[in-house]
């Protein structure tokens, strides 16, 4: 679909028309990304306008905490996107995870939290392994695969835990500071999650590996002609999408401190949503890592906004819904402009 | 086994059975009795042997209304979700919709409206949510995989601004005994009675009409039928209204069936009506689906459901089977086919050795 500009190769060297539309096509690619900062900046002043204490430290702190986890597991979506599958796993493997760790520490609370934290990792890499391997074995959309995943995970979790809650009082001191720490007022979290997006852009850019996932999600068919694997490139991108959502189990528990079955129900939606707000294209083949990032960090402040603006909490739902069909439909137009205009831009050059 | 043994419940529903040409002679001859209803049949046998052994309640006469309870929306809902996933596409917004429909009667309900008034604008509401799916989808040509995972957060989430955290009941006891009693002088509860008359309607449709093949050929080749002369965009936006009027129909049974509506009801129950429709047989290519499939399934996941309910099995842990069920019924289809094409290369393999 869309345009090839994202798969690597797709013009040949020298070809400096090719070149030339392509910095163009990257020059909007980045206006995205300004377009939702500017967004984001006019939601804060707004906001801040209503109560100032929006932009306070705390409230700020809060914000940027709650994003960070979010975040993390947008890179995860973001990659399988990209390869034109869907993950909706990502919360039921971060309530799992952190409900893992909450129990290790209930019965151990002198656990090593560097093992946690493998631990943590080991369940999210087990959970991405089978999502990975079923998904490329069946030939069903990944939705479907993935939506028996959700409740399938979801029940071992409901299974494992039970009524049981665990605190605060049950985590060590050491670990919980994970979540609440800061460093010149900065959380933790938000430099974990601001390095972890940095790492993720880079390889993007960078390796071979991801671009692959481009090509797989641009064009499966054209993907595999050219010497991509493409069920091996979907399954790397699950195994990494479980593996990071293992991770953000542990931080989720760190920052909330209390764990029961229900954690991260329905975050596997505000992922979704949130990135696809980032312009992560819902047709794979395309969006950026640091894009997805900006839109988490947007939908974030949006829902905090309308707590501030004392919006009912019973919008929050219909708000979401409604935020990630505008972003779909608003891409959509923004994809079919885009052809349209690189087809005319190509046509002038053949009089 | 050609199309015209074409029977109304669909027993044979393929227009182009899957026989490999290539295949021996007794594939050939086991072909008819290799078909995924075949193994349903087998495994809802094997079901009721796993329901007996866990609970002598389970073959009880009294049993089977409760059996048939929980299922009922569920598998009138699968109907037209079979139809939509052969023609490539799928509704997962199907629980929201049940919801909104089940939320606005009661509201209306709650506001003075009578009960019939409230529960046709109800059903009219599912016709209106179906056609917004069917939009984005045809007309916009966006990929119903995620669009329906934005409508089923939307409608519930609209649902939930109409209702915000309290549930409406006070429902007419002429009505809300349908959650109590089973068609007088059956063991039928009403909403399986429902099913059955809109599994005929289907099969019917789906076997016997133009439209029926019409929607086999847009899942076999969405070009060809754009080609021949099928309305592809037209009748894909019909199946999405379909399905939205049955939801919002289910959403009035459920809610007089617990006498109650509250926005939250059927959260996550999606999964179920999935469930249903590949546990079927269904798949997205080659626009394979058959309703009496839906039935089998439909079945076979009660049987499950009731029995794990017997045997204590919480709610929520059930859900492990439910989804193991997804997995397998969209896993079996590859791995048989993994098979078969190794045996085939096996064979030729022997063959060129000879």
């Amino acid at each position: 679909m869309s345009v090839a500009t994202q798969a690597p190769g797709a013009q040949l060297p020298g070809d400096d028309k090719a070149q030339r539309s392509n910095w163009l096509v990257d020059l909007f690619v980045e206006y995205r990304s300004i377009g939702v900062l500017l967004v984001l900046v006019i939601v804060v002043v707004l906001t801040s306008i209503d109560n100032y204490r929006f932009v306070s430290v705390t409230s700020l702190q809060q914000l940027v905490s709650g994003a960070a986890i979010i975040a993390l597991l947008g890179i995860g979506e973001t990659l399988v996107m990209v390869t034109g599958n869907y993950d909706l796993t990502v919360g039921s493997v971060l309530g799992l995870s952190a409900y893992a760790v909450g129990d290790i520490f209930q019965h151990n609370q002198h656990f090593p939290i560097p093992l946690v934290f493998l631990i943590a990792l080991g369940i999210g890499l087990a959970c991405g392994i089978v999502n990975g391997a079923v998904v490329t074995m069946a030939r069903v959309p990944s939705v479907v695969v993935t939506l028996g995943m959700l409740y399938v995970i979801r029940g071992i979790d409901a299974v494992w835990a039970g009524g049981n809650e665990v605190g605060a009082a049950s985590l060590p001191g050491r670990f919980v500071e994970i979540g609440y720490g800061t460093i010149a007022d900065v959380p933790y979290l938000a430099l974990i999650a601001v390095v972890a997006v940095g790492i993720a852009a880079l390889a993007v850019r960078t390796y071979r590996t991801p671009r692959e996932f481009y090509a797989t999600g641009s064009n499966p068919v054209a993907a595999e002609l050219a010497g991509v694997p493409v069920r091996k490139r979907v399954f790397t991108a699950f195994v990494i999408s479980g593996a990071i959502a293992g991770v953000a189990g542990a931080l989720w528990l760190s920052y909330f401190a209390t764990v029961d079955s229900t954690a991260g129900s329905g975050y596997e939606f505000l992922t979704l949503a949130a990135i696809v707000v980032g312009g992560v294209s819902v047709f794979g083949g395309s969006g950026s890592i640091i894009g997805a990032a900006l839109g988490v960090l947007l939908v974030n402040t949006m829902d905090s906004a309308l707590v501030v603006v004392k919006v009912s909490s019973s919008w929050d739902e219909a708000f979401q819904g409604a935020l990630l069909l505008a972003a779909i439909v608003f891409n959509r137009f923004v994809t079919v402009r885009r052809t349209r205009e690189l087809r005319t831009r190509n046509m002038s050059h053949v009089k | 086994m050609s199309s015209d043994v074409q029977t109304a419940t669909g027993g044979t529903s393929q227009p182009d059975m899957p026989l490999d040409p290539g295949g021996g002679g007794l594939r050939a001859r086991l072909g008819p009795l290799m078909r995924w209803e075949s193994g349903l049949v087998v495994l809802l046998l094997a079901t009721v042997l796993m329901g007996s052994q866990l609970s002598s309640m389970f073959l009880e006469s009294g049993n089977f209304f409760y059996i048939g309870i929980n299922v009922g929306e569920f598998a009138i809902m699968a109907l037209p979700l079979m139809l939509i996933v052969v023609t490539g596409e799928i509704d997962l917004s199907v629980t929201s919709q049940l919801e909104l429909s089940g939320v606005v009667m009661g509201y209306l309900f709650a506001h003075g409206w009578p009960i019939a008034a409230a529960m046709v604008v109800a059903v009219c509401l599912g016709a209106v949510t179906g056609a917004f799916n069917g939009f984005l989808v045809t007309r916009l040509g966006l990929p119903s995989m995620i669009v329906t995972i934005g409508t089923l957060t939307l409608y519930e989430g609209i649902a939930q601004v109409i209702l915000p955290n309290t549930a409406v009941g006070g429902f007419p006891a002429g009505l809300t005994k349908i959650g109590l009693v089973p068609i007088p002088h059956t063991e039928i509860p009403y909403s399986i009675g429902f099913f059955i008359i809109f599994a005929v309607i289907t099969a019917v449709v789906l076997h016997k009409t133009p439209l029926g093949r019409s929607i086999y050929a847009i899942g076999t080749n969405r070009e060809a039928a754009f080609f021949s002369g099928v309305h592809v965009k037209r009748i894909k936006m019909g199946l999405f209204i379909t399905s939205g009027i049955l939801s919002a129909f289910c959403g009035v049974l459920w809610s007089l069936r617990f006498a109650s509506a509250r926005y939250d009801m059927a959260t996550g129950l999606e999964l179920n009506v999935v469930v249903i429709v590949f546990f079927a047989g269904t798949a997205f290519s080659g626009g394979k689906g058959s309703v009496i499939g839906v039935v089998l399934a439909a079945a076979i996941f009660a049987g499950v459901q009731n029995a794990l309910t017997l045997d204590l099995v919480p709610a929520q842990n059930q859900n492990i089977v439910i989804g193991s069920l997804l997995i397998a019924s969209v896993l079996i289809p590859s791995v048989a086919d993994v098979y078969r094409r190794t045996g085939q290369r096996l064979q030729d393999l022997a063959r060129r050795r000879l």
